[in-house]
């Protein structure tokens, strides 16, 4: 613990660079090998969503009537459903729910944390105090709970699905930006904006957002997979995405269940698929963030990669640094919420 | 430390009445709801729907203004029958269509969840600290990568899944099920413990990927202080300088972590709950969700909040307990 929580609560994060894409990809492949394998996982992931119309054998809803629970084989590769459904078009179609979901669900969280978190953070006094602890009710509400309540009152659907989860998502991720900006708050150019009368608006767009840029690509890039995994496990049980639409958490619960015994293909891809890409995205989400974020590369010295491990240290930290009363949970919302 | 506690407890207040008011706003959004699904399962027995809508919603109590309510709900003002009886009384309310008032169905579920959920703590715990400790002390040799693989593969397969082929594939391969247990514990202990700990392994197992990257981190961290290098300089064997110096202060952060995967283990109840059918919150919470009973919802969330407000000061004042470095503003 030779560290103060100050240089760990991500504040500043990657001041003053603007960020090479090609550099850093560069740089992701070369030291970051198994970042890179997350990559070319989320890169797979997202073709297979986008294209997904392409790439699949037969339609989403396509039923073979002769072939119910067929197991797998040259025509059907992965096996047929209880319906008579290519399972692998299934999957590939799922990937677009895991990819919109993923994108848009997360964009949300980040404009809101940014947005709570510039203005808790940069304001300050009596505000800041009062929202932080609208966030510290929010997060002591626990989050699957939360999201099954929220869903069954406005009903499931993609949408709703997505929506909520980006907002309950956004709240709680705003300490991060909170933080980040807190640490921004103490530089001699905040200050010398504010002496020469800037006004809010140029204040927060140009000298606070360039300035947060790392925290809040990392935000975007570690929330999918928690996403991901959320949807999956609300469309498991059965608040998520709607029947017909394939979702992975919904191929495995639901009307599914009963037959699973009789064909265990019908369980073992959506779940395989499920776990390669939360994998993916998370490996490279991490990569990501050591790249973009020298200063999170570890407290005194080179310990290899940040991980969830060390940010999830962090939040501990931030926590018994006495600021709020609950720790960032976000790190342990990257899981099932 | 008193300043702190304080501080700490003040500043809950807050916390605890907006938890309260989003949880009274979130479940009165959908008052037309509540009152349209007791209109449809009266007029299923026979009873004229125009005539007892009014009666429904005083029966609701949504007959007086919003405030009114809210006051009667947390217990500050007098119910219809000049009784106060709310949530400052420890009553969290009634339920749509279920025999058991809120209060009586955590008793009942609770016990189911509070097993599960302990023993998962556990099973995450002892596979979790083992892995973790030993991939710091041997940082970047094959079994570092082997643990840290461990650690993100499981934290990225869903425990749903894992419970999934649980009960199919040992069913397949030698036709074997997790027992089902639905006595109570004191009646049968070891038969109950069987029953609970498949389904609490796969939790645990499920959790456990974080706590092994934070023991990691946080080992790695403390093997890197002054005083680790003195005991390796003063000639102390391995053992007495890991168990004796370093485990100690690297395990600290993690008992907090407890604190802050909590809600996690709650979800995760929710989710092995329902696949390995144990009568517990979780499943209470499933079955009052399609039901749409919005009372009994608001009350175990509000339990749930509760409790996770209470265990989080629990484990703050643990640390500084632990921990006298730690100065708190």
């Amino acid at each position: 613990m030779s560290d103060p929580a100050s240089s760990l609560d991500g504040a500043g994060a990657g001041q003053g660079r603007s960020i090479n894409f090609l550099q850093l990809l560069q740089r992701l492949v070369k030291e970051k090998p198994l970042g890179a394998i997350g990559g070319v996982i989320t890169v797979v992931l997202l073709f297979t969503g986008l294209f997904a119309d392409l790439l699949a054998p037969f339609g989403m809803n396509e039923t073979d009537k002769l072939n119910f629970l067929a197991p797998p084989s040259a025509q059907y590769w992965l096996g047929t459903d209880h319906l008579g459904r290519d399972m692998l078009s299934r999957i590939i179609y799922g990937a677009r729910v895991s990819v919109v979901v993923g994108l848009t669900s997360s964009a949300i969280t980040v404009a809101i944390a940014v947005f709570i978190g510039v203005l808790s953070g940069y304001i300050g006094g009596p505000f800041d105090l009062m929202v932080q602890r609208v966030v510290d009710a929010v997060m002591a509400l626990p989050g699957l709970v939360l999201l099954l309540v929220i869903i069954s009152m406005i009903g499931p659907g993609m949408w709703s699905v997505i929506v909520t989860l980006g907002v309950l998502g956004g709240i709680s991720s705003s300490r991060i930006i909170r933080s980040a900006v807190i640490g921004i708050k103490e530089n001699a150019y905040v200050s010398a904006a504010q002496a020469i009368g800037c006004r809010r608006s140029t204040m927060f767009l140009r000298h606070l957002l360039p300035n947060i840029m790392a925290p809040i690509i990392i935000l975007f890039s570690l929330n999918i997979p928690g996403v991901i995994l959320s949807e999956a496990s609300l469309s498991f049980l059965g608040f998520g995405i709607p029947a017909p639409q394939p979702s992975w958490g919904g191929m495995l619960g639901g009307k599914a269940r009963p037959y699973m015994m009789s064909a265990p293909w019908m369980v073992l891809w959506p779940g395989i698929a499920l776990a390669v890409v939360v994998f993916g995205t998370n490996i490279f989400g991490d990569a990501l963030r050591d790249l973009l974020d020298p200063r999170l590369r570890g407290g005194a010295g080179r310990y290899g990669t940040m991980g969830i491990g060390k940010a999830l240290t962090r939040s501990v930290r931030a926590r018994l640094a006495g600021n709020g009363t609950a720790g960032s949970t976000n790190i342990a919302a990257n899981k099932e919420v | 430390m008193l300043t702190y506690i304080a501080r700490r407890l003040l500043l809950t207040i807050p916390t605890v009445f907006i938890v309260t008011v989003i949880v009274f706003v979130m479940i009165r959004l959908v008052p037309g709801d509540a009152v349209d699904a007791m209109a449809l399962r009266l007029s299923q027995q026979g009873m004229e729907i125009d005539l007892v809508r009014e009666e429904i919603e005083a029966m609701l109590g949504l007959d007086v203004p919003v405030l009114t309510q809210y006051g009667r709900w947390i217990g500050i003002l007098p119910n219809k029958d000049g009784v106060i009886d709310g949530l400052l009384q420890g009553n969290l309310g009634g339920s749509y269509w279920r025999a058991y008032t809120v209060n009586q169905e955590i008793a009942r579920r609770l016990p189911s969840t509070l097993e599960l959920g302990l023993l998962a703590l556990i099973v995450s715990q002892v596979i979790a600290l083992p892995i973790g400790i030993y991939s710091a002390l041997r940082q970047d040799t094959i079994g570092d990568y082997i643990g840290r693989s461990i650690a993100i593969i499981f934290i990225a397969v869903p425990s749903f899944w894992i419970a999934t082929m649980v009960i199919i594939f040992p069913a397949l391969w030698w036709g074997y099920m997790p027992p089902v247990m639905k006595k109570p514990f004191f009646e049968d202990p070891l038969r109950h413990l069987r029953a609970y700990i498949v389904p609490a392994t796969v939790l645990g197992m499920s959790m456990s990927g974080l706590t092994m990257r934070m023991a990691r981190t946080m080992m790695l961290e403390v093997l890197r202080q002054d005083y680790i290098r003195t005991a390796w300089a003063k000639g102390l064997r391995e053992r007495v300088v890991i168990v004796g110096h370093a485990l100690k202060n690297a395990l600290i952060p993690v008992v907090t972590a407890v604190g802050l995967q909590l809600p996690l283990l709650i979800g995760g109840t929710v989710i092995i709950e329902t696949i390995f059918v144990l009568p517990g919150m979780g499943s209470l919470i499933v079955d009052s969700t399609t039901t749409r009973d919005y009372p009994m919802l608001s009350g175990a969330m509000l339990f749930f909040a509760f409790g996770l407000i209470l265990i989080n000061i629990l484990v703050d004042l643990t640390y500084a307990y632990l921990d006298p470095r730690i100065q708190y503003e």
